[in-house]
């Protein structure tokens, strides 16, 4: 556990170290925070109360997307390319001779990450935001909790889905065509490019049970305010649901993977 | 992870391409003379020089390209399923607006023939830079690591390097998403053709993708004194294609004027589009402000070639 954590705070201090390129993310969120949210405002004007949120709440969850994004890894980043060239470059090998976990010690530098880029690249945007439109922020710093839970488990249902696309290196060895679709699937169906309530029919259903959903769509919803009392406990146990499923079936790709490793010269 | 394999540049550049050695501490115009411009356009002025060297800047631009094309070939599958990769990631921008357009009927005043022409324009325009030029938002990443130094010692204008480096032609995908697009909206909108608007819709497609050409280079330029922040041009090269897919009334004054004045992105396609469309121009503009746009992407292009020039001198190696 201690060394996790040695590991958690080393994934921090390597994202912390570079201030330009996180100065810069943040620049891009929030002009994106800005156009995007001007193309709520269009659309909520026409139709107040679309999705069930009235305009203030449509604009916080833009800027919600835009102070997650890093976070989450909503663009895809983090961990996975690099795993996945460890793979292909066969370096696994030495990570796999460590008396380590392979899941936990990516889960540990990955939350080391989404922690910095929290802090880093979350707050900024969201204070701009808020400086310019008019937000629905809570007052409660409990929402506030809740809220920073729900983030918690989004990133670890984040975390899982890209740790699977990672380990299929060890059976495509180019991950680039299922990473794209990945983060095809990661933009859409998270909410990142339109909330969720607002997908027409069928299409809102099968998002709402994705695993992406829990990425941003619950932890928007948990600040809004949307979920209370039972409601935000399933909501929190659908997260952690998906999480763990994710994972075990993360570890379970592993261990059939490992199995797979032939290390040359050994 | 091709990214990696891919920046060897022996592999990149075959060996004849290599000049003569020069002194390590030779003068512009000791290196230009010992490229062979010099001597090629002896006698005949600096402006048969000027022109040489942009003739063997885009030649050797084609001839580049043409080498990563026949590389990507080498693993057609692989090119397929990230062309159509590519086509998808693009096509989730106008998924938003159908989405959009499946509450309303129209989005601040314009219908969705009108919102998918300016999709379609600026998403075509965007595409040809993102095809020709796209791969400049990398320099920031030669500078870090030093590779920088191998394209400054070839008898080749850096900067047809730079925008031939990992050329990937997978980027037809949003060429070919825009033109049908805009292909589509040509079908449905209902516009009078006069010879002026006509002339005017591929005036538009060649000054939009000038200044979004623009928008890179000065971008890479900055990148030489600030190597990690190559997102800051994400915001108005990405940033900009995205603002005009919408229309210009869904934006506020400020927005506007700021990309009136400050960067000219609304001569990509708003303030031609909104002659075509025979809508009034926004903040005052004059009706013929549209026409202005070729212009104002000459002075962009004048300003990017300054902007880089100075990134260029100012660019110190790595050293390691």
């Amino acid at each position: 556990m201690r060394l996790h954590m040695a590991v958690m705070a080393s994934g921090f201090r390597r994202y912390a170290t570079y201030w330009a390129a996180t100065a810069a993310g943040v620049f891009t969120n929030t002009v994106f925070g800005f156009i995007v949210a001007y193309t709520y405002i269009a659309l909520w004007d026409q139709r107040p109360q679309l999705g069930g949120y009235d305009l203030a709440q449509a604009v916080t969850f833009v800027w919600l997307g835009q102070a997650l994004l890093a976070a989450s890894a909503l663009l895809g980043g983090g961990f996975h390319e690099e795993l996945q060239e460890r793979i292909r470059s066969g370096d696994v090998a030495i990570d796999l001779y460590r008396p380590v976990d392979l899941q936990l010690w990516w889960l540990a530098g990955d939350l080391g990450r989404a922690a910095f880029h929290l802090l880093g690249r979350g707050i900024v945007p969201l204070l701009v935001g808020s400086l310019v439109f008019e937000l629905t922020l809570p007052a409660s710093p409990l929402t506030w909790l809740y809220f920073l839970t729900a983030v918690a488990l989004g990133v670890l249902v984040s975390f899982a889905i890209r740790y699977l696309v990672a380990l299929s290196a060890f059976w495509l060895l180019d991950g680039t065509g299922l990473n794209m679709i990945s983060l095809v699937l990661s933009l859409f169906f998270s909410g990142m490019i339109l909330p969720l309530n607002v997908f027409p029919g069928a299409l809102g259903d099968l998002a709402a049970v994705l695993p992406w959903s829990a990425i941003l769509q619950i932890p928007a919803d948990v600040l809004l305010g949307e979920h209370q009392g039972t409601d935000l406990v399933t909501a929190f146990a659908f997260q952690a649901g998906w999480a763990l499923a994710l994972l075990a079936a993360g570890r379970a790709l592993q261990s059939v993977a490992t199995r797979k490793v032939v290390v040359q010269g050994g | 992870m091709a990214e990696a394999r891919a920046d060897d540049d022996v592999r990149a550049h075959p060996p004849e391409q290599t000049p003569e050695p020069t002194p390590a501490r030779a003068t512009a115009r000791e290196r230009r003379e010992a490229w062979g411009y010099e001597e090629a356009t002896a006698g005949r002025g600096p402006r048969a020089y000027r022109g040489l060297r942009a003739y063997q800047g885009v030649r050797v631009y084609f001839l580049i390209v043409g080498m990563w094309v026949r590389s990507t070939m080498a693993y057609r599958t692989s090119f397929v399923i990230m062309t159509l990769g590519n086509l998808v990631v693009t096509a989730l921008d106008f998924a938003v607006i159908a989405l959009m357009f499946s509450h309303v009927d129209v989005l601040g005043g314009f219908g969705l023939a009108e919102v998918t022409f300016l999709y379609g324009t600026s998403s075509t325009a965007f595409g040809i830079t993102d095809l020709l030029f796209g791969s400049t938002e990398r320099i920031g990443r030669r500078v870090r690591d030093g590779t920088m130094d191998t394209l400054l010692v070839r008898p080749v204008p850096v900067l047809a390097q730079v925008a031939a480096d990992r050329f990937a032609l997978r980027r037809m995908g949003r060429i070919v998403q825009g033109v049908v697009l805009l292909g589509w909206s040509l079908a449905h909108l209902d516009v009078d053709w006069t010879w002026d608007r006509v002339l005017l819709l591929p005036v538009m497609l060649v000054s939009g993708a000038a200044i979004f050409a623009s928008l890179f280079v000065a971008g890479a330029a900055f990148q030489f004194w600030a190597s990690d922040a190559a997102e800051v041009q994400s915001s108005f090269t990405y940033g900009g294609t995205t603002l005009l897919q919408y229309p210009p009334t869904v934006f506020t004054t400020e927005v506007l004027r700021a990309v009136v004045f400050v960067i000219p992105l609304a001569f990509v396609n708003w303030l031609p589009a909104l002659h075509i469309l025979d809508r009034p121009q926004p903040i005052g503009l004059p009706g013929w402000v549209g026409f202005g746009a070729p212009l104002v992407a000459v002075a962009c292009c004048a300003l990017a070639g300054l902007a880089w020039r100075a990134g260029l001198r100012a660019y110190r190696s790595t050293g390691s």
